[in-house]
């Protein structure tokens, strides 16, 4: 645990380093040490109050067979703000999204050790009902990914499977994500068509649309922009913006240049471990880190 | 004239080869051409079971014209020759197939590409493979002296006691018939649909599953998604399927009885178009009597043709494009 | 229907209960599970009953001895088992050239529309029911030599190979790595040579296991044959005479009346489906690992 003063403290950051590359035991309980005292107890359930925490890692390991993704990953995400994860390819950043909503179960062989919260609930209890969670955190890939279906089927897809038939409120909600996604007006008058017609920045923003309709607490998006051209990749991050004020986003980048620009912490990752994150600003300004200090500056990744 | 070629070159390796390479050009040419027309060959295979099917079929067709196709009186010795029955038994007995090979291979290659632990799927898939392997005349035997017994002391007798109410399991319990003989070609044609089908999915995006599990859908939910979205080539799977059904012979002609009546009876006797030429081609006399038997021949290839063409144009059309780009990249 | 403002949204809330969708989850994933475990079923049947009832007649002489006329033991299908080498023998040499060099020609120039066709037609070519194929060798051989051959009953057995033959030897010519084409003609080596010395030789190993499987089907064929090779009690190795088949000569014993014969067709079953599914089984499991880059 690092504390600097010179952060200024409005969010509630805490950044952990771990100093020493993680044991061979992956036991995150021998790490923590006396370096996390400010950790709620684990069994506590209920979120952190005031700025709150919408989602936090501790002591977080996750490995792939034999080869460990993560190591000991300890990061709060507070709520109604972007996060986002820089790092060079491979260092773990898409992994440690992707555990916010266990859609690394999908990959054989991945064992997880340490927590993961969501609202204080521990994601990888075996009580955690995994389709509730990815409800409640929705995700936006890499490359836009419709469905094979009509625009409005699209964003009607996760609603349906909440059990909502109604047409009237279907219609009403199809609206309302297209809107927040900001593809009302440019899709309102061929809500029947393939969604596959539309250009790939509509297309993410429909992802967007999708994700947002069945009402998550959290938007994780991996590398949104990267498959857009600039202007859609524009928009895509004026979405971001907008969004946050009814939404936590946690955005993957490997662009430091759009991490500046949206989000407001930024954390910054390097072989699986989290070296440091802060305000973003001052993270790019005055990084704590000569592994931070050497990446921003371009001398490697 | 390679020998004269390299003796040429040793002579005076300075020479530019200008006629060296016109040579090879031409060589590349003949060797190009040749491989071409064994590849042409292709055409003349197809077009020569074509000729003489038509040219087998002609004096019926002459003779017989469309009431060939409506007539359900086959009577050699009267020189009267009506395709219905069996036209029917094929279409039945396919049909029946089909009802039981689409959702069993649908599943088990949903089962094989999406739920199975690998090792467990690659036995799966090798045993599907390995059933695709077992000659037609060894799933007659099967069916005709231990699926008929079977269906003629168990099956059938329950059927006509709590079903016989319907049309379709009405009358004697025979072992074989109808049923057998779609019992039979469904377990003939399910690899065929397992082993497309599970391809087919493998090619769908696994973004499309992400997607959907991302939004809270469960297992099956986003399974539905990809079932979704492969459904024309799936669909296509299932024609070629019904294309080999519909021209399997050995395996049908044991188990069908081979009778030229039509019934609602699924536990009747019937006869199929590749049975009845398999029964009587050999011991057809009369020049009539052939011609019509090849007019049946004539008739099935037209349909398994269409039938074929068909599938596989949905087949390419859902998979096919992405696959060769892959191929060839 | 009613218009729904999207001011006027209440917070969504989760009406298709979580029970029922699980329940729905559980039930695809058992039916999915139970259709694989089905299509065993089929399988260890059909290998149990030919065990059971074919492994007791399967003696040397089985292998040695002509057929016997009805009641008199120690019949063998000698004949038919050779004449099954045979006629599959003489199928593969006309349809391994002619596939090969097509499926090469396709794997090399076949990009165009006319490869696309030449494509498709094999496809379709390879849908064509067997019995029809041999109406139409009885049309092109019978007929014109005036009696049944197992000339005839190879011709039809060949146009069954060669859609096979031609689409998986195009299939495991392109998979030889771009790049051995790429040393070789750098070498100034002329494409000709590049594919009759260089890339034919790298694939030859899959075109062998390809013409081995179509071989082994072929072998196992019934209705073609029928009216073409028709079939022989006795020896007979003369191409242009009716040949015996294992096959047909299970067919012909399954159907008859007597319990003697039906036996020996249980016996003739296993070992064809020992002579097909054996080969095309050990093929598959030894090239599985090769083709997949």
């Amino acid at each position: 645990m690092v504390a600097d003063p010179s952060v200024k403290p409005s969010p509630t950051i805490r950044t952990e380093l771990p100093s020493r590359p993680a044991g061979p035991s992956g036991d995150g309980e021998d790490r923590r040490g006396p370096a996390a005292p400010a950790t709620p107890e684990p069994g506590a359930m209920h979120a952190a109050p005031a700025p709150q925490i919408r989602l936090r890692t501790h002591a977080f390991d996750l490995f792939y067979g034999a080869h460990q993704a993560l190591k000991a990953v300890t990061l709060e995400v507070p709520s109604h703000s972007v996060t986002a994860i820089i790092g060079p390819s491979g260092c773990g950043k898409s992994t440690l999204l992707r555990a916010f909503n266990r859609m690394n179960d999908l990959i054989p062989g991945v064992r997880v050790g340490g927590r993961v919260e969501l609202s204080g609930n521990d994601v990888y209890a075996p009580a955690t009902d995994v389709v509730e969670l990815r409800r409640r955190v929705g995700m936006v890939f890499q490359r836009p990914n419709p469905f094979p279906k009509s625009i409005f089927d699209n964003v009607a897809f996760g609603l349906r499977l909440l059990g909502v038939r109604d047409r009237g409120e279907l219609e009403a909600r199809v609206e309302q994500s297209l809107r927040r996604a900001a593809l009302w007006d440019e899709v309102r008058d061929r809500l029947g068509r393939s969604a596959l017609a539309l250009s790939g920045g509509q297309q993410q923003r429909l992802c967007i649309a999708r994700a947002l309709a069945v009402e998550p607490e959290v938007l994780l998006m991996d590398e949104p922009a990267s498959a857009l051209d600039p202007t859609a990749t524009a928009r895509i991050e004026e979405l971001a913006l907008e969004l946050k004020a009814r939404y936590t986003i946690l955005v993957v980048t490997h662009n430091m240049q759009q991490a500046a620009r949206i989000s407001d912490l930024t954390a910054f990752m390097l072989q699986g471990e989290l070296i440091e994150v802060g305000e973003t600003r001052a993270l790019f300004t005055r990084p704590r880190q000569k592994l931070t200090e050497d990446y921003i500056t371009g001398r490697f990744g | 004239m390679s020998t004269a070629l390299t003796a040429g070159a040793a002579a005076s390796p300075m020479r530019p080869a200008t006629a060296r390479r016109r040579l090879s050009r031409l060589a590349d040419q003949v060797h190009q051409r040749a491989l071409g027309a064994t590849a042409l060959l292709v055409f003349l295979a197809v077009g020569l079971i074509v000729f003489e099917v038509v040219r087998g079929s002609a004096p019926a067709l002459g003779t017989l014209g469309w009431r060939f196709l409506i007539g359900t009186e086959w009577d050699p010795v009267a020189d009267h020759y009506g395709a219905l029955p069996y036209l029917f038994g094929t279409l039945v007995s396919s049909a029946l197939a089909m009802v039981m090979a689409v959702p069993l291979g649908v599943g088990t290659a949903v089962y094989l590409a999406e739920l199975a632990p690998p090792r467990v799927g690659a036995v799966v898939a090798f045993v599907v493979e390995l059933l695709a392997s077992i000659p037609s005349i060894v799933y007659g035997i099967w069916g005709l002296f231990v699926l008929a017994p079977f269906l003629r002391s168990l099956v059938e007798p329950w059927l006509i006691a709590h079903l016989g109410f319907l049309p379709l399991f009405q009358g004697f319990p025979f072992g074989i018939g109808m049923l057998n003989a779609g019992i039979v070609l469904a377990v003939m044609v399910v690899p065929t649909i397992v082993s497309l089908a599970r391809e087919i999915l493998l090619a769908m995006p696994g973004s499309l599953r992400e997607a959907a599990l991302a939004l809270g859908a469960t297992r099956a939910e986003g399974l539905g998604v990809l079932l979704d979205a492969a459904r024309p080539g799936i669909l296509g799977a299932a024609i070629l399927a019904l294309g080999r059904a519909l021209g399997e012979t050995m395996a049908v002609t044991m188990v069908i009885g081979n009778t030229n009546r039509i019934s609602a009876s699924l536990l009747a006797p019937g006869s199929t178009m590749a049975s009845v030429i398999a029964n009587e081609f050999t011991e057809a006399t009369g020049q009539l009597y052939l011609s019509a038997l090849t007019e049946i021949a004539l008739v099935l290839f037209a349909l398994t043709v269409v039938i074929n063409a068909l599938a596989r144009l949905l087949v390419l059309w859902t998979t096919g494009g992405r696959r060769d780009v892959a191929g060839s990249a | 229907m009613s218009r729904v403002a999207p001011e006027t949204l209440r917070p969504l809330r989760v009406r298709a209960p979580a029970p029922a969708r699980k329940l729905w989850n559980g039930l695809v994933i058992a039916l999915c599970t139970l259709c694989a475990a089905l299509i065993l079923l089929p399988l260890a049947l059909i290998v149990g009953h030919l065990l059971a009832r074919g492994l007791a007649g399967l003696t040397l002489g089985f292998f040695v001895h002509l057929p016997t006329p009805v009641g008199e033991p120690g019949g063998g299908m000698a004949n038919a088992i050779v004449g099954t080498f045979i006629l599959a023998g003489l199928a593969s040499l006309m349809a391994v050239p002619v596939g090969v060099g097509a499926g090469v020609w396709l794997a090399e120039y076949g990009r165009g529309r006319l490869g696309g066709l030449v494509r498709y037609t094999a496809d379709v070519m390879s849908g064509v029911p067997s019995i029809v194929v041999g109406v139409a060798a009885y049309g092109l051989v019978v007929v014109p030599m005036g009696r049944f051959s197992a000339l005839a009953g190879s011709v039809a057995l060949a146009l069954l190979m060669l859609p096979t033959i031609i689409r998986s030897t195009e299939e495991v010519v392109r998979l030889v790595p771009r790049s051995y084409r790429e040393a070789a003609l750098a070498l100034g080596a002329p494409q000709w040579r590049v594919i009759q010395q260089v890339v034919v030789p790298a694939a030859s190993g899959g075109i062998v296991t390809a013409s081995l499987l179509a071989l082994a089907r072929a072998a196992g064929e019934t209705a073609p044959l029928l009216f073409t090779a028709l079939g022989n009690r006795f020896w007979s190795l003369r191409i242009d005479q009716p040949m015996a088949s294992l096959p047909v000569y299970i067919f012909d014993y399954a159907k008859a009346p007597y319990e003697d014969w039906n036996r020996q067709a249980w016996t003739g079953a296993l070992v064809l489906l020992i002579m097909v599914s054996l080969v095309s089984g050990l093929l598959r499991l030894t090239t599985r690992r090769l083709p997949r880059r």
